[in-house]
């Protein structure tokens, strides 16, 4: 196999397993924000867009490059800014306005 | 190494950082702020990749992008959000689609094995949730009609559709030339995201949601694998098992397997049944908003049920006001939440988070059941299905067997509840013929400010 590929897969999968034990503690309380905030994370696909959009790579590349970065970049703008926007109201009974 | 990658690396555990701060809702915040850090860090580290040559676009599209992200993460409300998660997960997997075809575009027959399966599995996983989600959000923004849309021999359609799909995938890892074959693979995929939505509910969203957010993960882990980017396996990996987890409890909640979801349009079948064995189940007693204001004078504990119904009559911050009248008074409120209680995992929280209800007054299922017997009142707004009791005693019910909030076990109940229409799953609710249960018909905001007068006066 391909060595690469043989450490990719073992990323995959170490964070599969990493994923399963951080998510399964986070209460069902959280499970909106948790899921807003999986989305912004995942925005991290901006990094790969972003050389598309910049390299020479042809006209067609650059330009699906360039929607590529403009989705990513709504999905990490808008996932933190509404994920935060959704944290800022949980309130404990004595920390109430 | 270079020192991107040592950037990357930091944004990973950073990531991960944020993520753990979830598991509190002290903390979450904190954790958040050094998700962002890392996403920064990330970002501002690619802008120096070699292979960049121009910015023009890439400041166009983080522009244009930050403008409506920031819109939509600043004015959409509350509501809206299982919308706007189904939109967020579409431009995802959007974006892996797009760059995946620009691999192809760019290396066409020049491409290796692996390197092609990784660029079909991005395009197909990408393209169906693309469409997929946009089928979800036009739904949930009821663009789209909620009632599941069925027809004959769907089910066997969809699954030589998919097959297909699979087929041509197999066809282009063995000879990755064929570039019609390519498009044409795209194409399946986009029409099958469409396809394999349309059955499903309205209320049966919160599984679907979360199963495309795991897709969306899925998409972006492959784009880790065709750029060969370790930090977007690690986030799409991540992803793509929260998204997974998330729709195992919501079906668990429902007592349904994810394939009775995917592919047995609920809902629709057994709407007949139901009606017909109402009327021999006794009767209901009504009850009018002053009598229960003098109800409520005598009252020491309340466990209030609320369901999705009380967010479409925006009844959430009456009620809130409500509860916090009562807790002046002394009477302890506590709040009763089924995991299926909105329309995506989660989300009643955060709609009475909105509406200021304090989080340590919000019960998961589990702790609330037991606390039902010690209470003198619980009160039922805009839930349905998920208190019924037949889902406990009567094995010939469709509800049988979900687990369900053990509302008849209160000393009295009250349901809010515009008419006696039955819920979601058509199945009439035994607990409205509990000598124990009052239902105070009408609008649920409307009946609670008529409550407020009365308590008041």
């Amino acid at each position: 196999m391909n060595p690469e590929l043989e450490i990719g897969l073992y990323i995959f999968m170490l964070a599969g397993f990493l994923g399963y034990h951080v998510i399964t503690r986070v209460p069902p309380l959280l499970h909106t924000p948790l899921m807003s905030a999986t989305n912004a994370i995942s925005g991290i696909s901006l990094v790969g867009s972003l050389v598309v959009a910049g390299a020479d790579y042809g006209p067609l590349s650059t330009m699906l490059g360039f929607i590529a970065v403009t989705c990513s970049t709504v999905n990490v703008v808008g996932g933190f800014l509404i994920t935060d926007r959704m944290l800022k109201m949980f309130k404990k009974g004595d920390e109430r306005r | 190494m270079t020192a991107l990658s040592f950037f990357y690396i930091i944004s990973a555990a950073l990531f991960i950082l944020g993520l753990k701060g979830l598991s509190h809702p002290k903390w979450a915040r904190r954790g958040m702020f050094l998700a962002e850090l890392g996403m920064l860090m990330a970002v501002i580290g690619t802008l120096f990749h070699h292979e960049i040559v121009t910015y023009k676009w890439i400041i166009a599209g983080v522009v244009i992008g930050s403008g409506i992200g920031a819109t939509m993460g600043l004015r959409i409300p509350m509501t809206a959000v299982p919308q706007r998660t189904a939109l967020s997960h579409s431009l995802g997997a959007l974006a892996a689609t797009l760059v995946g075809i620009s691999e192809y575009f760019r290396h066409g027959s020049a491409l290796g094995r692996v390197k092609m399966a990784a660029i079909g599995l991005e395009v197909v996983i990408g393209g169906l949730t693309f469409t997929g989600s946009l089928m979800a959000a036009a739904k949930l923004q009821e663009l789209l009609p909620g009632a599941p849309i069925t027809y004959k021999g769907q089910n066997v359609s969809n699954i030589s559709l998919l097959t297909l799909i699979v087929a041509l995938l197999v066809s282009l890892v063995a000879a990755p030339s064929a570039a019609p074959l390519f498009y044409g693979m795209v194409a399946l995929a986009l029409l099958f995201g469409c396809l394999m939505v349309i059955p499903i509910g309205a209320a049966d969203m919160p599984v679907v949601i979360a199963l495309l957010n795991s897709y969306a993960g899925l998409a972006d882990a492959a784009m880790g694998f065709v750029l060969m980017n370790k930090i977007q396996i690690i986030t799409g990996s991540l992803d793509g098992t929260s998204g997974f987890l998330l729709s195992l409890l919501m079906c668990r909640a429902m007592n349904r397997s994810a394939a009775n979801v995917l592919f047995g349009a609920f809902g629709k079948v057994d709407a007949g049944a139901g009606g017909v064995a109402a009327e021999a189940k006794g009767t209901v007693r009504a009850i009018a908003a002053d009598e229960m204001a003098v109800l409520l004078e005598s009252v020491r504990s309340i466990i209030v049920v609320p369901g999705y119904g009380m967010a479409v009559a925006q009844a959430q911050h009456g009620v809130a006001e409500l509860a916090s009248l009562l807790g002046k008074r002394g009477v302890d409120v506590k709040y009763a939440i089924h995991p299926v209680a909105g329309r995506m995992p989660g989300h009643m929280n955060v709609l009475l988070a909105e509406a200021n209800v304090p989080y340590d007054r919000l019960y998961e299922m589990e702790q609330i059941n037991a606390y039902f017997a010690g209470a003198d009142l619980a009160l039922v707004i805009g839930a349905n299905d998920v208190t019924n009791p037949a889902a406990r005693t009567d094995r010939a019910s469709p509800l049988y067997g979900m687990p369900i909030l053990e509302v008849d076990r209160a000393r009295s109940i009250i349901v809010l509840k515009r008419s006696m229409r039955p819920g979601f799953a058509g199945v009439d609710n035994d607990l409205y013929y509990n000598p124990k249960c009052m239902m105070l018909f009408g609008d649920a905001k409307e009946s609670i400010n008529r409550l407020f007068a009365a308590l008041k006066s």
